[in-house]
């Protein structure tokens, strides 16, 4: 058994069904799903519509309380209401949608807005707020209106604002599916940098496989059950599998995977475009 | 096009007026406004604009803008003019079938329309010298002691700073259903005023079936920030009188005085 300590977030036997549902009417959005994430990790949770990531992602931080079994977070059972603010403040969290997740009209503001929720003293706050901004590259920007900003900008603002309050982890919930190429880039950066260099433990909700990529582990879900769970390299090589539950596959093990279905001897766990020309200029030479 | 819309426009700056504590702002406000209502004569509405050229040139607020603030009141001032020149009983200067023009009609239009003028140039000065955050802070802050009411001072502040940042986001729904109906060969500009107001249901709906999406969406996002109402809660800004408070309130107080020194005399 690993230790304790070392796991950030634990659903255990997690069922939930939303309130709309009766009892034993449809099917539940969860039946006894576990999860592990271990602390100080990249963890991407793939999965198409409806197949219940955001849902889960919900449960992380005690928006929304398991049914049956349980979340715990770094060893708080997010069921304890005492323990709710504890919960929220060290797992953060960061939506879709950058324009409804601000609250203030003056970007310093809104990143100050979680500290002062939370007591912290005027200077110390202050303090969090320029760490904060200058952690996402958006210090320059500090007295802007949200609105004049871009749509990567306003996201590495909200993620900020999720720094500034110190969390061990961060959950973000397809960040990047209302942002251009370029804005997709900034974020991408910016949580990859957070995850390296402040050891924060990052899970990416998303439905990019290239943002998956990234990740050290992928989780794809299905039908609210995990399907595959492992690193990109060993969850991508399972194409057939990945096809079945609506996702695509990125474009580099596409392009392994129908040459080697046309017979071609291809390895299929070459995801980045360097590996997967690598790998094509390998089977040329021999 | 609706881009143009200012509501509480801001003009950013270091002014003497700008660096005031949003309080001491508000209370000046309060004072000068009492001032206005207890002006009699000519000198003491001399001194209240007096003291409003003073706040003004010391702001470095252009004039322009602080007369195109007034400009969508026009009709209001003037219809009230009107109104107080042709029905005030008393001595008739002029008549012509049944309009009569009073001198005390014409004395008490003219001193209306200067306390209107006054009175909305010193509000928008606040405005523009004052930013949203600072005025909601602001007013959280002198309505405090309410809290002991039980009146919810807190959550009034923070729904006003709330509908202050979602009015450019909201401009620019506005803006988009606009398009996509146009698009669909929605008319806005034809028609009898009915036929425009009946036009507008299609950009209504949507905007108000965002509205509460974004609303139930930034809840769950302000939850996620531990936002627990306003207990406990701390300012990162917080609000600081200087000297430079107590110079504006001496002054403040000063204008006060001298209006009610010569009420009496009806100057």
């Amino acid at each position: 058994m690993s230790n304790i300590m070392n796991i950030a977030i634990q659903a255990g036997d997690l069922t939930f069904r939303y309130p709309s549902q009766q009892e034993g009417e449809g099917r539940p959005v969860f039946e006894d799903l576990n999860l592990q994430i271990q602390e100080g990790s990249f963890v991407a949770i793939l999965g198409h519509n409806g197949c219940g990531k955001s849902t889960l992602a919900k449960h992380f931080n005690a928006i929304l309380l398991p049914e049956g079994g349980s979340v715990t977070v770094f060893g708080l059972d997010t069921k304890e209401e005492d323990a709710l603010l504890d919960i929220r403040r060290t797992v953060g969290m960061v939506f879709q949608n950058p324009d409804n997740q601000m609250v203030a009209n003056v970007v310093e503001e809104d990143v100050a807005f979680a500290p002062e929720n939370l007591g912290v003293p005027s200077e110390e706050i202050r303090r969090r707020v320029d760490n904060a901004l200058k952690a996402v590259g958006m210090y320059d920007y500090r007295r802007h209106a949200p609105h004049l900003l871009s749509g990567g900008q306003k996201q590495r603002v909200a993620i900020a604002g999720v720094i500034a309050m110190k969390p061990r982890c961060i959950v973000l919930d397809e960040p990047t599916a209302m942002l251009d190429p370029h804005g997709r880039e900034e974020v991408m950066q910016t949580i990859l940098r957070l995850n390296r260099e402040q050891g924060i433990t990052v899970i990416l909700i998303t439905h990019h496989m290239t943002e998956a990529i990234c990740a050290q582990r992928v989780v794809v879900m299905d039908k609210g059950r995990i399907l595959t769970d492992g690193s990109p390299k060993e969850v991508f090589v399972q194409v057939e599998k990945l096809k079945q539950a609506g996702l695509t596959v990125p474009v580099t093990t596409e392009l392994l995977y129908r040459l080697k279905q046309a017979g071609y001897d291809l390895p299929l766990d070459a995801l980045s475009t360097e590996e997967c020309a690598q790998a094509l200029c390998n089977w040329a030479k021999a | 096009m609706l881009k143009d819309i200012t509501l509480g426009q801001f003009f950013p700056g270091n002014s003497f007026v700008h660096r005031l504590d949003a309080r001491s702002k508000l209370l000046l406000l309060l004072l000068y406004i009492v001032s206005l209502f207890l002006c009699r004569g000519l000198l003491s509405y001399g001194l209240a604009l007096g003291y409003l050229a003073l706040a003004v040139s010391l702001s470095r607020i252009p004039l322009k803008s602080l007369f195109k603030g007034l400009k969508p009141l026009i009709f209001v001032i003037i219809f009230t003019a009107l109104i107080n020149m042709f029905y005030t009983p008393g001595k008739v200067l002029a008549e012509f079938w049944i309009l009569r023009i009073t001198e005390e009609g014409l004395h008490n239009a003219f001193f209306l329309v200067l306390r209107i003028v006054l009175l909305i140039s010193g509000s928008f000065l606040m405005t523009y010298t004052t930013s949203p955050i600072d005025l909601t802070d602001g007013l959280e802050s002198l309505l405090s002691p309410l809290k002991k009411l039980r009146f919810p001072v807190h959550e009034l502040a923070m729904m006003m700073s709330i509908a202050l940042r979602f009015i450019p986001t909201l401009i620019e729904e506005t803006d988009k259903i606009m398009s996509a109906q146009k698009a669909r060969g929605a008319d806005f500009e034809n028609g009898s005023l009915i036929q425009r107001a009946k036009a507008l249901i299609p950009i209504l709906v949507p905007l108000f079936i965002s509205a509460f999406r974004r609303a139930e969406e930034l809840a769950t996002a302000m939850e996620c920030r531990c936002y627990h109402g306003g207990e406990g809660r701390t300012k990162m800004k917080q609000l600081r009188y200087s000297s430079l408070d107590a110079v504006a309130a001496v002054a403040g107080i000063l204008l006060l005085a001298g209006i009610i020194v010569l009420r009496p005399f009806g100057l």
